[in-house]
């Protein structure tokens, strides 16, 4: 489904993020990635989400290739993808319900339809009794969790995690994990990053490593 | 997919007028500033409108026709029948040169000296008042009626129509240019609104933007809110220019009715008022899409 090839990332002030990197995941997949801060593993998501441009190489997704990608065509292809951003991007000024319906608004879902699917996905993450909270009343963890109702409510097929247990307690890491099993479990790629190795335990799931962005095999 | 896209305009519709109603003092302060901007060319045209309606109906050209001095009477009728078959001419007067004499000697501050000619040196003479048109038609018009037989001269006081008519141009101009600097104001003061607007809506449109909005989506709130607050300032600026010709139609009975004329100023037609608000509503949608397309693209997440 992705196919990374001779991907490089080179900041203007030279920094190397990327170096030459080449990787295959395929659909339905699960993978972590995992290297210390610094090592790349945010620009590689973003560069999925054509949120970074690679300097040089070519990134696939379902056959398209993104970094050729046209500007007026990159909202289409992050419509596919549902993201958890590392530092969350919830909008402040309206509630957790709205936070939600935001990728449906923007995708032009028609409201009924919009409303189930908002509480569909805020029960998923179990937040659907705070649904007319605002974001700043939520803890860490529930804001956590607001992210990813609000990365799954348009049902995509690309899950892309950027340290989605960054701050959290061992448990309530545990029980992010779970819950993006549960979305791979029905189909849905998988791709988090995090640089907390304790929390892979003993996975099953692929681990792809980054250090100073070069991809250890 | 039609019902979709109009329910998705009728939120963001909805949703602006609840910022607009919610809006701080200063956006409020913004479209009020419109809204007089607006008034004073909107004022003016109303009053040079006004003044021409008036020209038109009660300022009609007019032209005097001196007769040869040995004209017979029966001459003069066939001169009266023929001005009648002319459609230009309105109405003709004729004033015989005894009469215009005794009119000489009443205004004449040296009734003595004319007394004294030895004969009338005024000729006949037809006072037609003709149709406001074209100055060329005016003046062929009056060259035609100089190459009758009979008439020895046509005077015809084209300097004080002409005057007349520039003054009035003169009024249009000012209307025009005073139109154009308000729009360039009203542009200006939209653009800042939306600069501002944009500023605070910063996290919105960059989330958005990740998530996977098209660029008229995010456009469309602020288009929508430069709209409605242009409407806002049309509605504004009508009502100044209603209030205003009240006040002065108020002065105005008052003051006339001392010279036994009924005359009042006729407020903005319906017509005009709308499109006036048209115009304003476009002014401040141009303004919006001036400033969203100068500063979204700054936003890039």
């Amino acid at each position: 489904m992705i196919t990374f090839k001779n991907v490089s990332k080179r900041y203007p002030n030279g920094y190397i993020a990327l170096n030459n990197i080449n990787l295959s995941i395929n659909a339905g997949e699960m993978v972590f990635l995992t290297g210390h801060s610094g090592a790349g593993k945010s620009t590689l998501l973003k560069s999925i989400a054509a949120i970074e441009r690679p300097t040089s190489g070519t990134i696939t997704i379902s056959g398209q290739n993104i970094a050729q990608l046209k500007p007026s065509a990159i909202p289409f292809l992050r419509r596919t993808i549902g993201i958890v951003f590392q530092d969350h991007k919830l909008l402040f000024d309206r509630n957790v319900f709205d936070n939600v319906l935001l990728p449906l608004q923007i995708s032009n879902f028609d409201t009924h339809t919009a409303a189930s699917r908002v509480r569909a996905a805020l029960d998923k993450v179990g937040l659907l009794k705070k649904e007319k909270a605002m974001p700043i009343t939520l803890s860490g963890g529930e804001r956590q969790r607001l992210c990813i109702a609000r990365a799954v409510v348009h049902r995509p097929t690309l899950l892309i995690a950027d340290e989605p247990t960054g701050n959290l307690d061992i448990a309530y890491g545990r029980d992010i994990m779970s819950m993006f099993t549960s979305f791979n479990q029905v189909g849905v790629t998988v791709i988090i990053s995090t640089h907390d190795a304790s929390l892979l335990g003993s996975t099953q799931h692929r681990v792809l490593s980054l250090a100073q962005g070069n991809l250890l095999v | 997919m039609i019902r979709i896209w109009l329910a998705q305009h009728w939120f963001v519709l909805v949703s602006t007028l609840k910022r607009l109603v919610a809006a701080p003092i200063t956006t409020l302060l913004s479209v009020v500033i419109m809204g007089i901007a607006l008034s004073v060319p909107v004022s003016i045209y109303v009053i040079v409108e006004n003044l021409r309606l008036v020209m038109n109906e009660k300022n009609h050209p007019q032209m005097t026709l001196f007769l040869k001095h040995d004209i017979k009477q029966e001459n003069i009728d066939k001169i009266q029948q023929d001005l009648q078959e002319r459609p230009q001419i309105l109405g003709s007067e004729f004033i015989a040169k005894d009469i215009a004499l005794q009119q000489l000697l009443e205004k004449s501050e040296l009734p003595n000296a004319v007394k004294n000619l030895p004969r009338n040196p005024l000729p006949d003479a037809f006072v037609i008042t003709v149709r406001d048109d074209s100055m060329d038609n005016l003046r062929e018009l009056q060259e035609t009626l100089k190459s009758w037989p009979a008439i020895e001269f046509v005077q015809f006081d084209s300097e004080w129509i002409e005057r007349l008519k520039a003054l009035l141009q003169l009024g249009w101009s000012i209307v025009l240019m005073i139109v154009a600097i308000s729009s360039i104001a009203i542009i200006a003061v939209m653009f800042n609104t939306i600069r501002l607007q944009i500023a605070t809506k910063r996290d919105e449109i960059e989330i958005s933007k990740l998530i996977g909005a098209t660029d008229p989506f995010i456009r469309r709130p602020f288009l929508y809110f430069g709209a409605l607050q242009g409407l806002t300032a049309g509605v504004i600026a009508w009502s100044i220019v209603f209030l205003l010709i009240h006040l002065i139609n108020e002065q105005l009975i008052v003051f006339l009715h001392f010279y036994g004329i009924d005359f009042f100023l006729e407020p903005l037609s319906t017509e005009n008022g709308l499109s006036l608000l048209f115009f304003s509503t476009l002014l401040g949608w141009l303004g919006a899409r001036l400033s969203v397309s100068n500063h979204l693209w700054q936003i890039e997440p």
